[in-house]
């Protein structure tokens, strides 16, 4: 398993290279200056020029590529235009607050997930798991700005009992948590529905159903404990997923994490923080499915003995 | 008596089990019985049943009403948005600057949104971009898919590897992202939504297509058609391609809703299509600041977007099942 694992990092850096790369391409084709963004068009072209020369904008891509790396391990992305400020500074001080967020939608995404997910296995075709079901498509279809404005709608002004938008107490972490937790449920309670379902089909349950073992029992400990593997799996590649910033939620909730960094880095034209917040989430996903991989071959048997 | 038949009928299988087995290798047949190699082929035609793609869809919808209901959704959609001046109560770029974020009125039937357009004939006009982008970049993207994926697959070697690292790259981006640094060089606008989600759509369609390319090569009839000589590329076309295409079909049902949200979603955040366009997301987008006093011309957008996006995803989830089970998950 060692090996596994070993092989599992390995396989992970260049591929974070290659993002590194892309992001960094896809944002080095624009043409024109950045640096006349960065200063106005009323700047003299002498001083853009020295400004260009002593940023080392000059410098051939691939040069500057591998200086943006070396610094980016350093954990120096460069400084934004717009705000003037180190871009490492601006996403650690929006990150705690994706975090908070991430948690908190994670936490509601499970517990309507999971429970959802096993009733509507154990009650299979019936109504109940019609209704669940349908709940949980619901929640994959749901266009999240639009849910976010509706309950704002609906509980911050008809009902007037949480705030609009903002950041500081606990309430205002309710409707965006979940916002992004409904949304988040349905793909956790379809698969462990489909998971349940596939490992009751196995014999070893039939064994232990025919040894007079209680059917609650044998969902738990032999369905439960099997079916459990990718969904936990899925948990995690879900909560990096969420750690990444939750572009739209952030947005309607005017929560400043690194989401809201992204998009007003868009809007402001702000090459270098959108390379970087980009990079950073991208990061994070990348080593969520690293750590879900891992998480996996600890948890299953067939690949644990290995 | 019932018990007695159901005794009877068990006694006459028990003998024809018996018979069967004792006659093997005779060549006497008991009249009436069925040849074991028979029962074999019926069992078989039972669990593969050999229908056309057509049959296959026509049954789903005859014996999952969801499946169909779904689908009358999506064709009304369809009609009332290509046929959207018939619908249409008013002209959608039309503004009225006297009745800004105005509420439901008979006029407007819907409200009016901040230009005092009427909310209702542009959510109509507004499914021509949500179902353009649904249809058209899921199909180019697919396109690539399917032949990258019947590359990489039937190649293999070093090409596959290339191909397989790049999907991985992609991949590794969540949609909205890569849509936001295209829209970013690219500027917003409807071209750049469909390149950026054209281009990162591929990934997932060449996984499942290599996928099933390499369970597709092992069978008999591509072994036999290459031991006769016959052309790698007749072969992926006559013998592969055509085999991939219910795979093709569940996965392009379940691309479009995804496609649709984040065409949505980029509206909303002003970075995909761009005023006067009226797009669903964009709409919700220009009214969020109305939303307390005028909910219902804010909020209808987004109604259509899920009602939608629910009708494609239960379609997917239908076709899945029947077609391709093993792409859940």
């Amino acid at each position: 398993m060692g090996k596994y694992i070993a092989k599992r990092i390995l396989i992970s850096i260049p591929l974070m290279i290659a993002v590194v790369l892309v992001v960094f391409l896809m944002l080095q084709v624009l043409p024109g200056n950045p640096i006349t963004v960065m200063m106005g068009e009323k700047a003299s072209p002498a001083v853009i020029e020295r400004v260009t020369e002593q940023m080392g904008l000059n410098d051939p891509v691939m040069v500057r590529f591998g200086r943006y790396i070396l610094d980016a391990c350093q954990g120096d992305l460069g400084i934004s235009y717009k705000l003037n400020r180190p871009i490492t500074g601006l996403i650690m001080e929006a990150f705690p607050n994706t975090v908070k967020l991430a948690i908190a939608a994670a936490l509601v995404a499970w517990i309507i997930g999971i429970p959802a997910g096993i009733v509507s296995a154990i009650r299979k075709d019936t109504l109940l798991d019609r209704g669940l079901m349908g709940f949980s498509l619901v929640g994959i279809s749901l266009p999240v700005f639009w849910a976010a404005m509706l309950m704002q709608f609906i509980f911050a002004y008809k009902l007037d009992l949480l705030p609009v938008a903002g950041f500081s107490t606990w309430k205002h972490l309710i409707m965006p948590a979940f916002v992004l937790g409904w949304a988040s449920s349905g793909t956790i309670a379809r698969l462990t529905r489909s998971s349940l379902l596939g490992i009751m089909r196995n014999d070893y349950i039939r064994t232990a159903r025919a040894k007079g073992l209680r059917e609650s029992l044998v969902v738990i400990r032999h369905g439960l404990k099997n079916a459990m593997i990718p969904v936990v799996t899925m948990m995690a590649m879900q909560f990096a997923s969420l750690l990444s910033g939750a572009v739209l939620t952030e947005t309607v909730f005017g929560i400043g994490g690194i989401g809201v960094l992204m998009v007003s880095a868009v809007n402001d034209r702000d090459m270098p923080l959108l390379q970087g917040s980009v990079i950073f989430s991208t990061m994070i996903i990348i080593l969520g499915n690293l750590v879900a991989d891992i998480l996996y071959s600890f948890l299953d048997p067939k690949i644990r003995e290995q | 008596m019932k018990r007695k038949n159901m005794n009877q009928a068990a006694d006459i299988l028990a003998d024809r089990i018996a018979s069967g087995f004792s006659m093997e290798g005779t060549d006497w047949i008991p009249e009436g019985a069925t040849e074991p190699a028979q029962i074999e082929e019926k069992a078989e035609a039972e669990i593969a049943p050999n229908e056309t793609l057509k049959e296959q869809i026509l049954s789903i919808f005859r014996h999952n009403k969801v499946a169909l209901v779904s689908a009358i959704i999506i064709a009304l959609f369809v009609i009332v948005t290509i046929a959207a001046p018939l619908f249409a109560p008013c002209d959608p770029y039309v503004q009225d600057l006297t009745n800004r974020a105005g509420t439901p009125s008979a006029q407007h039937l819907l409200g009016t949104d901040q230009l005092g357009r009427d909310v209702l004939s542009r959510m109509i006009y507004g499914g021509r971009v949500s179902l353009m982008v649904g249809l058209i970049p899921t199909l180019i993207s697919m396109a690539i898919g399917t032949v990258l994926g019947l590359v990489s697959g039937f190649i293999g070697g070093k090409i596959d590897n290339i191909i397989m690292r790049i999907a991985d790259v992609l991949m590794a981006f969540p949609s909205l992202l890569l849509a936001m640094l295209v829209s970013y060089t690219l500027g917003g606008g409807m071209l750049t939504i469909f390149i950026a989600l054209s281009l990162a759509g591929w990934a997932g369609t060449a996984r499942v297509v290599r996928s099933e390319v390499l369970s597709l090569r092992e069978k008999e009839y591509v072994e036999a058609a290459t031991s006769i000589g016959v052309k790698r590329s007749v072969i992926m076309m006559r013998h592969i391609l055509p085999n991939c295409v219910p795979t093709l079909v569940v996965l392009f049902t379940m691309n479009v809703p995804g496609n649709i949200l984040t065409e949505s979603s980029l509206s909303f955040l002003g970075i995909g299509a761009q005023p006067p366009d009226p797009s669903w997301g964009l709409m919700v987008f220009e009214m969020k600041k109305y939303l307390s006093d005028s909910p219902v011309a804010t909020l209808a957008p987004g109604i259509v977007i899920l009602i939608l996006v629910v009708a494609f995803n239960f379609l997917g989830d239908a076709l899945r099942d029947k077609l391709d089970p093993s792409l859940q998950n």
